[in-house]
């Protein structure tokens, strides 16, 4: 009884010192490098073999319908126009309107512009309203622009916020400019969930990917995603592996859950249940919920739903019986 | 939750005969003098074949049918023609590779996606590897025109059927030898389809002889006085017999036997790919394997952290159907070998080290043991010495890279090692200390054809693989 | 004027880098000269001598062990008389001093002609060495004493083994004398110990011994010996030479394969990533 104030004095100093982190350039560089380094080939290795699951039948069935609740249905093209937005919107609530026992999707994810046309649609429901902004995908425009750009996507109905972190300035090595930005971004999502985009395609190593992803959960984010999809290489099985060991140990540490969100070159239900393993094996079961895992696509939705009337009827379906939406 | 549901590879890709005869001079004959025997399958105890039992006589027929193929045929046949031959068996083996995968979980207990993923494919590029050195010894760096010793007589262990006459066959025909291989009694029956993969092929009859047996007809094998060069690969005990039957005799020999390994992981280590690395260590096919990662070696300072990590991940293990496509651990091979490691297992209890194993139930019938480590082990413990060649891992600390290396290397074995640091000159001034023929750098268990392989100390002596394991079949 | 008295020198065994007498107090009678006759004991105590030189001798650069092997020829060859008075024909002598250079070029071209790196077939670094195997026992030939011994010694030293030698009981002088040259070469003691005496006697205590890492019958002439110190080997596994031929040619080119079956091959893989 007496030893159990201590304790958790413990524990909440232990806590506080991560987040004493934030207030030095030192303490930041001093802690990403100290975290463990990430072998490529070994981690390519372990990701590859969690790949060869064969997830059949019962199992099959039970993927998809998880993944479909976890996909972030996107568009992000300069060409996105009201109605374009409203029946993507539309097909988040319904993606097989053919069969009502299909689930929803997770979320819609648009830009700024174009998150009060959706907003309308998804009233009411409970598929969230994602939009990028901080100048997405560069980043590249003056703080306040980019904190701008937040407020008014929340203000339009955004409850989740995916931004990009400043790659730039992280390569160079000035992570507490990196930490402070994700900080203030937080600040300006207000209840909005914040999704940290860390385009792990232009970090190089993972190792990088790993500091990357404790720098933006120590600076407050709620999830963290992979890529824009706006450069070259997007999510791979390796770079999710490392993220998800990272809200793993993160987890550990604080006690606070972080999700991950892939996001880019997810195509096939192939692919989505691969996540979907990586996630059972590495994290467990507390992250198998569209809460704390999603899929940032487009495309994949349609093979997900054709996979999952193959299932229910055991004929294969053809793209013409999907909408394009 | 998420559980997977049974993904079974197909049995119907293989026919398994009720019975097999042995393999001599080209043909499948009926033994003169000897019995037979049965082979299970461990996952279920269910009898797969009745398998000739080679009697003294029966091995006295295969050598001199290798004798004479020697003699007449493979030995001065152009090396370019034995290429060929090599090849093609490469070829085939290839193109069979689902059929034999599936016979090998059967037989051995291994879980399909390691004899799929694994051994299969090294049989098949040890057999390209090696084809492509029978026109080219002259090139190896044993002399102008080095000579094959003649009749080779081969012992192979159950662990990895397959794959150890892979080992074996493959470079002692590229160099001009004829072989009499006897598999382990356990698991003969992909060495059998492999002799009809040596008929599909038209190997020249005598070549290749497979005679089947247990320990008895091994010891007729290896004794037999018109074999000029022996190949065992098996436990330190045999070996030992074998080596001091050949004693004061002209056979060649070479061997490769028991291990200990040790497994270090420093408190730099990339963790994840270390916790993945002790599990391949000592988990890969049940821990039948000679160069396992047995002892784990963590530095103090990270021991809690890797220990927890490690149980995290054998928890995600998943122990069962052997054929089953997401299965990570199969069945023991047999009931002696359970028994085994059921005893070493109890005596590290006994003696005082805390064992844990995840949650993990075990199937009814056939012979299974479940993921076991053990921490607080000393050097003095049996689980700490022994070979235990089962899913069982000693850990034990320590604090210095000298005393990493000391720990190391105190056991009669040398085989393998591993070292798991961030620190590249750290690795480099290890593997210069620890004595062991194959160390594995954040790394482990990882094989190739062009790769030495073999043992200092007791582990055994020659090499297998690479331009060195042509030196056991070369009369140099 | 009377002629002078000769000072006599005593043969006394070689170990750790120093010349002690048996530890039995035993000696024979050769040439003239009372030999030491090893025991069992001094056998072990030489293998205590031979493992701890391992380290420093296995440990040092090759370029190292090549110069002191050059060394022992230079030495040598300043007392190529004392030889010839103690039986060997000039050439003989000739043979051994040019053996010594022989082998001292070795030292450092041993891990590049029997090493190299192994194309795997996957993002890995994979390299293999040769190491040396660690303690070796000798049973040199009986004939030619002096060139029979050196080509058992030198291709067995000059990877960094260290040897315990057995020499041959009929013309041990030779070998004393041949330890007085190896312990003024700079070659560290420990790394080469001679025992004199029976084979009979040194060489099953040192072929049983669980601190040896090879032996070398070469000097066995007695195949019923041979056989029975092989067996002993096998106890540890140790890694055997069979006895040579009795028509052994000694002065004819010695070939790599002394060396090389008292190497062990290390193979060092590491991944190759970012």
């Amino acid at each position: 009884m007496r030893r159990l104030p201590a304790m958790t004095a413990t524990a909440t100093s232990a806590r506080s010192d991560l987040s004493e982190l934030g207030r030095s350039e030192t303490a930041l560089r001093t802690f990403l490098h100290g975290l463990p380094g990430v072998d490529q080939v070994g981690a390519e290795q372990r990701a590859a073999q969690l790949g060869t699951r064969s997830i059949k039948t019962t199992a099959k069935a039970q993927a998809i319908d998880l993944a479909i609740r976890m996909v972030d249905l996107t568009t992000l093209e300069g060409a996105d126009t009201p109605g374009k937005v409203r029946a993507l919107a539309a097909k988040a609530l319904r993606p097989d309107p053919a069969d009502p026992s299909c689930p929803h999707v997770g979320a819609v994810c648009v830009y700024p512009a174009m998150v009060p046309y959706v907003a309308e649609v998804l009233r009411g429901s409970a598929v969230h309203l994602a939009s990028v902004a901080t100048a997405f995908p560069s980043g590249q425009a003056p703080l306040e622009v980019k904190l701008a750009d937040t407020r008014a996507a929340v203000a339009a109905g955004a409850d989740e916020i995916d931004m990009v972190i400043n790659r730039g300035a992280f390569l160079a090595g000035r992570y507490q400019e990196v930490y402070d930005e994700i900080v203030a971004t937080k600040e300006a999502c207000g209840d909005a969930h914040l999704k940290v985009i860390l385009e792990t395609g232009e970090l190089a190593t993972y190792d990088n990917v790993r500091r990357a992803s404790w720098l933006a959960m120590l600076a407050g984010g709620d999830f963290i995603k992979t890529s824009t999809g706006k450069v070259p290489v997007a999510a791979t099985p390796p770079v999710t592996l490392v993220m998800l060991e990272a809200v793993r140990d993160f987890r550990a540490a604080t006690g606070r859950q972080v999700g991950v969100k892939p996001a880019g070159g997810i195509r096939t239900t192939k692919d989505a249940i691969k996540y979907l393993v990586m996630v059972n094996e590495t994290v467990g079961p507390d992250w198998l919920d569209p809460d704390w895992f999603r899929f940032g696509a487009s495309s994949l939705l349609n093979d997900l739903l054709m996979q999952r009337t193959k299932l229910t009827t055991g004929v294969y379906a053809g793209p013409d019986y999907f909408t394009l939406d | 939750m998420f559980e997977y549901a049974p993904a079974p590879e197909s049995r119907s890709v293989v026919e398994i005969k009720p019975s097999y005869g042995l393999f001599v001079d080209g043909k499948f004959v009926e033994p003169a003098d000897g019995g037979s025997f049965k082979s299970v399958n461990p996952a279920t105890e269910e009898v797969l074949a009745e398998i000739a039992e080679a009697g003294s006589g029966d091995v006295d027929r295969a050598v001199r049918a290798a004798r004479t193929a020697y003699e007449k045929v493979w030995s001065p046949m152009p090396g370019r023609d034995r290429a060929k031959y090599l090849y093609r068996i490469a070829r085939i083996i290839q193109e069979r590779s689902r059929e034999l995968a599936v016979l090998e979980s059967l037989d051995n207990g291994k879980p399909i996606k390691e004899s799929r993923d694994v051994d299969l494919p090294l049989v098949a590029a040890h057999f390209f590897y090696y084809a492509g050195w029978a026109d080219k010894l002259q090139h190896a760096g044993f002399g102008a025109d080095p000579k094959p010793l003649g009749v080779a007589a081969q012992v192979i262990p159950w662990n990895f059927p397959l794959l150890m006459l892979a080992w074996k066959i493959a470079p002692a025909l590229a160099a001009g030898n004829t072989v009499v291989l006897k598999p382990a009694e356990t698991t003969p029956l992909t060495a059998l389809l492999f002799a009809e993969i040596c008929q599909q092929a038209d190997l020249p009859p005598g070549v290749v002889n497979i005679v089947t047996g247990a320990g008895e007809t091994g010891r007729a094998l290896v004794e037999h006085p018109g074999v000029d060069k022996v190949a065992f690969t098996g436990s330190t005990e045999v070996g030992r017999a074998i080596a001091r039957s050949v004693a004061g005799t002209r056979k060649k020999l070479t061997l490769e036997l028991g291990g200990k390994a040790a497994n270090i992981v420093f408190d730099d280590a990339p963790v994840d790919q270390a916790v993945e690395g002790i599990v391949n260590g000592i988990f890969f096919n049940q821990g039948h394997v000679c160069c396992a990662g047995s002892r784990l070696l963590v530095q103090e300072s990270v021991a809690d952290r890797v220990l927890e990590s490690l149980k995290r991940r054998m928890a995600q293990l998943r122990l069962g159907d052997p054929l089953d496509k997401n299965t990570d651990i199969g069945a023991i091979n047999s009931a002696a070998q359970l028994a085994r490691i059921r005893e070493l297992s109890d005596a590290g209890s006994a003696e005082g080290a805390e064992r844990w194993s995840p949650p993990c139930e075990l199937p009814e019938r056939g012979f299974w043991f479940a993921p076991t480590i053990f921490t607080g082990v000393t050097q003095a413990h049996r689980i700490a010495r022994e070979e235990i060649f089962g899913p069982v891992l000693s850990v034990l600390t320590f604090r210095t890279p000298a005393e990493a290396v000391e720990k190391a290397n105190n056991t009669p074995y040398g085989l393998s090692a591993g070292i798991w640091t961030d620190k590249g000159s750290r690795i480099l001034w290890m593997a210069d200390r620890l004595r062991a023929g194959v160390v594995w750098a954040n790394t482990f268990n990882k094989f190739d054809p062009t790769s030495p392989f073999g043992g200092y100390k007791e582990s055994g002596y020659g090499r297998e693989g690479g331009r060195h394991g042509l030196e056991a079949y070369l009369n140099v | 004027m009377s002629e002078r008295v000769a000072v006599r020198k005593t043969y006394k065994l070689y170990i750790g880098g120093k010349f002690p007498r048996s530890e039995s107090g035993r000696s024979y009678l050769v040439q003239d000269a009372n030999v030491s006759l090893a025991s069992r004991k001094d056998a072990r105590d030489a293998v205590v001598a031979a493992r701890a030189a391992v380290k420093g001798w296995a440990g040092a650069t090759a370029y190292n062990r090549g110069q002191i092997l050059y060394r022992v020829a230079e030495m040598l060859e300043g007392r190529r008389e004392q030889f010839v008075a103690l039986g060997a024909t000039a050439d003989e002598v000739d043979a051994a001093i040019d053996r010594w250079v022989w082998y001292a070029g070795w030292s450092d071209k041993l891990a590049q002609v029997y090493g190299g790196a192994n194309p795997v077939a996957g993002p890995y670094f994979n390299l293999s060495a040769p190491e040396p195997t660690g303690v070796v026992a000798v049973v040199a030939p009986e004939r030619p004493a002096l060139l029979g011994l050196v080509s058992v010694i030198a291709p067995a030293i000059v990877s960094g083994n260290t040897v315990v030698v057995a020499a041959s009981p009929a013309e041990p002088l030779a070998a004393i004398t041949l330890a007085e040259v190896l312990a003024t070469s700079d070659l560290p003691g420990g790394v080469v110990n001679v025992l004199t005496g029976r084979i009979g006697e040194t060489a099953p205590t040192l072929a049983a011994h669980m601190d040896v890492n090879a032996v070398d019958l070469t000097g066995v002439a007695d195949a019923e010996l041979a056989a029975e110190l092989e067996v002993k080997a096998a106890e540890n596994l140790k890694r055997v030479l069979r006895p040579a031929p009795a028509d052994h040619d000694w002065f004819a080119d010695p070939g790599v394969t002394r060396m090389t079956a008292l190497l062990e091959t290390k193979t060092v893989w590491h991944p190759k990533g970012v």
